[in-house]
């Protein structure tokens, strides 16, 4: 199930917000788009300083035939990128709530965290698809 | 003997009979019906062509065709520039004509294309070892287009669009570099090898080794230019003079193409030939065309596919490292028969052979009087010299004698390779095939030429 | 079937090297030794094998047999036009007149070469009802590069440099968009209609002044003629486009209808499908490039012309310049010669007539077991969905890959994309009804298998020399060449 400590995207992203007097937050997808994707071979991810921009593109995630763009949840600036991803892109099959995190952003605009939506709504959107 | 104007073909099965049959499970009476959709005035156009002929008659117009050409080994020949004359030994025709490796598609299936699959992962390593590279392709058309790609490639690397091409590279080769640029905004400059000159906006410098007119160029030098700047080194390199000379991995290139035709390939009017292509692990994810990677099957056997098929059109479409889908295979095999059979040692003899024979050819010459032999560095198999008379009359006169000369450095797009002061420039090539009494041949005829 | 010693085919090239084993012996040199290069110029060591000849034909001859090949197996891959592969077609090739002469030989040497390839366009636009033809580009995908350079350049040429858009089909084939790409121009979908045609509406929303052309496949990939292709043709004229024939599923029209009559102003044709020569586990094929009047300045050079009674190379004024290193893939073009001769218009007219009822016996037979989308008069190939087998668990995948162990390779699959679980069945006029027959058996019984027992299609293949692989590996972890430390 998706865990209720996060908000989702309907382009299958999630973020959780780990301090909120800094804004910092981590990002991932979900397990129903790993599942969607099949086995993750590669993800390119924004470097860490950049900028990324509220469900703008921000970079590709690669299974064995097919890639998906990956959009950005919120606008701020990258501070981490997991590198475990780079030897062991499986982790986001494996475990996409946790060891299968993305990166780790410092929101520039919090009032966009009011578009994002719950994991029942998440739910609800998924099941519909 | 027609029935009706029926003609059957030796290759199509279906008689008129067995048509009738299938056409009744349709509930058709005709072909003609089956192609209803194309709109009436368009249909069943006139087709004007020789009619058909049998096999006999085949034989007897293509070997007309064929008889009306100079074959290479028909007499001594001298002449290079991209295409060269090379000893192919018997096992590879022998072995490519197979139907299983003839007649197989691109391995999409791997379970029953191991075969293919195989031979391409041997063709990798090989050419990546004769590179001294990280990694090579599945191959790609020939080395013009190789080398235009590897450009290409060298831009989307260090998202820069500026390039420059060295003077000493093959004309035919930066105008398909020009041609494949023409529409991405990529801005080309030449330069000599003096006057090299990158810039923080420049994405690589493309170098030739050995270059057009035959000559080794000093590597180390735009290799350290052209990475103090972060461009890329893209060098096109002769496969078979890496018997014998330093490696471009191991002056750092970047990206290293090649033509592969030398490697047991015939001239054959200049295709099908193959294009090589390597470059460094980092850069995996831009390298074009197909790359095959070893892996396991459900049992834990050791198997081959093709792999990081995301870089290529058929997933990635607009976005993919290349448009190339068909490349070719089968010259891949054929390279790969040769390198085999070659070995360390018979690579390094054939390179050995061809630059001997090249140097006795070149030393014989500068002792005539009115010739001058033209190498501004130290060269492989290829030279330049000039020659006492406009060299369309010394390939005319060695023609009569049934010697093919070199390439006739005065004609376009050739004229601006000829080295500074030479005028009637020839560009000679000399081989493992060439005997020395057809370099004895030549120069005893050149000698006469005045 | 196991094999023993060194005919067993595990073993890597630089694995089964010994020291001192040589494949070759050649000549010892028969001038002077010369002074040698400076020592900084040589390299001191070669990382390739040591092996015997008679062990090198043992590898390679076993490795063939891994293969599942035209010659050996029924092989109805979709869209490439898997015909047999004339053997007498080889034999010219290899004639040492064709075989070992140089590109830049002087042409009086090689009027034989230049007027074969002269003559060999003229059929090519021949064929294509087209005027002008280059036989320079090397694949149908550099064919493509080529035409559609020609399209920007023509409009370049008429000062209209606004056109920067290529309509392409959802169905296409991604060298399409890709080509389309690398010349500069941005990529725009055109969706399919419930027939399968290119939606007339949505192109006419796109035919504006920002339209260079669009770049469409006839018969589609989908299998299908769009009847509306006159129509297509003339919206985009109407634009100021010009209009791409993608032309790799030719097998259907030869003899039937011209590109050039139905609209098209620029195709591309793939020798190595239509045309017979050999696909050599992935090339080497050829792409000529036929196109009408208004664009044959473009064409990539070089061309052949007539002069009198001989022939030479020629370069068009606005070419879009050299697109390969020499001429074209000769020895496939002399393929192409030869087949075109031995079969005439008549018996190209016959490929298709033959090719479109093989693909329609196929799917009349199999269309109460497997889900057509498109129900209605395919053309040579014929694509099926395996959604009602889905239903039961087993994908196309699934299907493709049970196809193997009964002995056919796999149709193409998961193309076109917007058809869901694709099967697309190209049979071809070279195969014998007892072959579709007992094709449709093969299909018919797996079906029944995917009712009675799933499993063995959900784990097929089972029979070949390798089970599935793991490609999820092979691209996370990539191991692309030998490495000396290798256990086998």
């Amino acid at each position: 199930m998706n865990p209720s400590d996060r908000q989702y995207t309907k382009e299958h992203e999630w973020l959780k917000i780990q301090d909120s007097e800094s804004n910092l937050a981590i990002v991932g997808i979900t397990d129903y788009a790993q599942e969607q994707l099949g086995d993750v071979v590669f993800i390119d991810v924004p470097e860490m300083g950049s900028n990324v921009v509220h469900m703008e593109k921000m970079g590709e995630i690669e299974s064995v035939k097919a890639v998906s763009d990956l959009f950005s949840p919120v606008s701020g600036e990258v501070i981490k990128t997991n590198g475990e991803l780079l030897d062991r892109p499986e982790l986001i099959n494996e475990d996409p709530y946790n060891e299968g995190w993305i990166l780790q952003v410092i929101l520039s605009d919090t009032t966009e965290l009011n578009s994002l939506i719950s994991a029942e709504e998440y739910q609800s959107f998924i099941e519909q698809a | 003997m027609t029935n009706q104007g029926h003609f059957q073909s030796h290759y199509i099965p279906n008689t008129p009979e067995e048509q009738e049959a299938m056409l009744a499970t349709l509930n058709l009476q005709s072909i003609d019906e089956l192609f209803q959709d194309i709109p009436g005035t368009f249909r069943n156009p006139d087709l004007n062509l020789p009619s058909p002929i049998s096999e006999i008659e085949i034989q007897k117009e293509l070997s007309a065709f064929a008889n009306n050409n100079r074959v290479l080994n028909s007499g001594a020949s001298f002449l290079g520039a991209g295409s060269y004359n090379h000893f192919i030994p018997s096992i590879i025709k022998s072995l490519m004509t197979r139907g299983e490796f003839l007649t197989a598609y691109t391995p999409y299936q791997p379970e029953v294309s191991q075969g293919t699959l195989q031979v391409i992962y041997e063709f990798q390593s090989l050419i990546a070892n004769l590179y001294d590279m990280e990694v090579a392709n599945a191959g790609m058309y020939d080395g013009a287009t190789s080398l235009a790609e590897g450009v290409l490639m060298a831009c989307r690397v260090t998202k820069r669009d500026e390039v420059i091409i060295l003077d000493s590279v093959s004309p035919l080769y930066q105008q398909v570099i020009h041609t494949y640029c023409q529409a991405q905004g990529i801005n080309i400059t030449t330069n000599s090898s003096n006057a090299l000159s990158p810039s923080e906006k420049t994405a690589c410098v493309v170098s030739q080794y050995p270059n057009f007119i035959g000559g080794i160029e000093d590597l180390t030098g735009y290799s350290t230019t052209a990475h103090n700047c972060g461009a890329l080194l893209v060098v096109s390199t002769n496969p078979l003079s890496m018997g014998m000379l330093k490696s471009p991995g191991e002056y750092g290139a970047d990206i290293v193409t090649g033509e592969g035709q030398p490697l047991g390939i015939p001239t054959s009017y200049g295709g099908p030939y193959l294009g090589l292509f390597a470059t460094k692990q980092e850069y995996i994810r831009q390298m074009p065309s197909r790359i095959v990677g070893r892996t396991v099957d459900t049992n834990g056997k050791n198997g081959y596919v093709l792999t990081l098929q995301t870089r290529e059109q058929h997933i990635r479409r607009e976005r993919a490292t290349s448009n190339i889908c068909t490349n070719e295979a089968l010259y891949a095999l054929a390279s790969t028969i040769y390198l085999s059979a070659m070995g360390k040692n018979g690579l390094r003899q054939i390179s050995e052979l061809c630059y001997h024979k090249a140097h006795y050819a070149s030393d014989e010459i500068s002792n005539l009087t009115g010739y001058k032999v033209v190498a501004p560095n130290p060269f492989f198999h290829e030279f330049v010299i000039d020659c006492p008379v406009p060299v369309a009359d010394v390939n005319r006169i060695l023609m009569n004698q049934n010697i093919l000369g070199g390439l006739d450095l005065t004609n376009q797009p050739f004229s601006k390779c000829l080295p500074e002061n030479v005028v009637n420039g020839m560009l000679l090539c000399v081989t493992e095939l060439n005997s020395r009494q057809d370099i004895d041949s030549l120069i005893s005829a050149l000698s006469e030429i005045k | 079937m196991m094999k023993g010693g060194n005919r067993t085919t595990d073993k890597l090239l630089m694995d089964r090297s010994v020291p001192g084993r040589s494949g070759v012996v050649t000549p010892t040199l028969d001038v002077p030794e010369q002074t040698p290069l400076s020592p900084e110029l040589l390299r001191s060591n070669l990382e390739l094998p040591e092996v015997s000849e008679p062990e090198v034909v043992q590898y390679f001859t076993n490795l063939s047999q891994l293969n599942f090949s035209i010659d050996t197996q029924f092989y109805p891959l979709g869209s490439c036009t898997m015909k047999y592969n004339p053997k007498v077609n080889d034999e010219m090739a290899f004639l040492p007149g064709f075989a070992n002469i140089h590109p830049l030989q002087p042409a009086e040497s090689s009027q034989g070469a230049l007027k074969l390839l002269h003559r060999l366009q003229e059929f090519l636009a021949e064929i294509t009802g087209m005027n002008g033809v280059s036989l320079a580009t090397l694949a149908g995908a550099h064919g493509e590069l080529a035409g559609v350079l020609m399209i920007r350049a023509y409009h370049h040429s008429r000062n209209d440099l606004g056109r920067t858009k290529m309509a392409i089909p959802d169905s296409a084939h991604g060298t399409n968009p890709a080509s389309a790409a690398m010349a500069g121009f941005d990529v725009v979908t055109l969706p399919s209609d419930a027939s399968g045609n290119v939606d007339l509406e949505q192109l006419r929303n796109l035919a504006g002044p920002d339209l260079a052309g669009a770049m469409i496949t006839l018969p589609s990939t989908l299998g299908i003629f769009d009847e509306n292709i006159v129509e297509v043709c003339r919206i985009v004229h109407e634009a100021g486009g010009m209009v791409y024939g993608d032309g790799a599923n030719m097998n259907a029209l030869l003899g039937r209808a011209k590109l050039g009559q139905l609209g098209f102003d620029v195709a591309h044709l793939n020798l190595h499908k239509t045309f017979s020569t050999p696909h050599g586990g992935g090339g080497p094929g050829s792409g000529p490039v036929c196109c009408v009047e208004s664009l044959t300045p473009f064409l990539a050079s070089p061309l052949i012309t007539k002069s009198g009674d001989s022939f030479e190379l020629f370069t068009p004024e606005g070419s879009i310049g050299k697109i390969s290193g020499f001429h074209g893939n000769f020895g496939v073009l002399v393929r192409a010669y030869t087949y075109i001769r031995t079969l005439g218009a008549e018996g190209l007219k016959s490929i298709s007539g033959n090719a479109v009822l093989n693909a329609n016996y196929i799917m009349e037979s199999l269309k109460d077991k497997y889900l057509l989308p498109y129900d209605r008069r395919c053309m040579h190939e014929v694509v099926f969905s395996a959604d009602w087998q889905k239903e039961r668990g087993v994908s196309g995948l699934e299907v493709a890959k049970r196809l193997l162990d009964y002995g056919y390779h796999a149709p193409t699959m998961y193309f076109p994309l917007i058809v869901h679980e694709a099967l697309m069945i190209e049979p071809t006029e070279s195969e014998t009804k007892e072959t579709l027959d007992a094709f449709i058996d093969a299909l018919v019984q797996i079906d029944q298998e995917s009712h009675d027992q799933p499993e063995i299609v959900q784990n097929a293949p089972h029979t070949t020399p390798v089970s599935r692989l793991d490609e999820a590996q092979a691209a996370r972890r990539p191991d692309l060449k030998w490495q000396r430390h290798e256990q086998t």
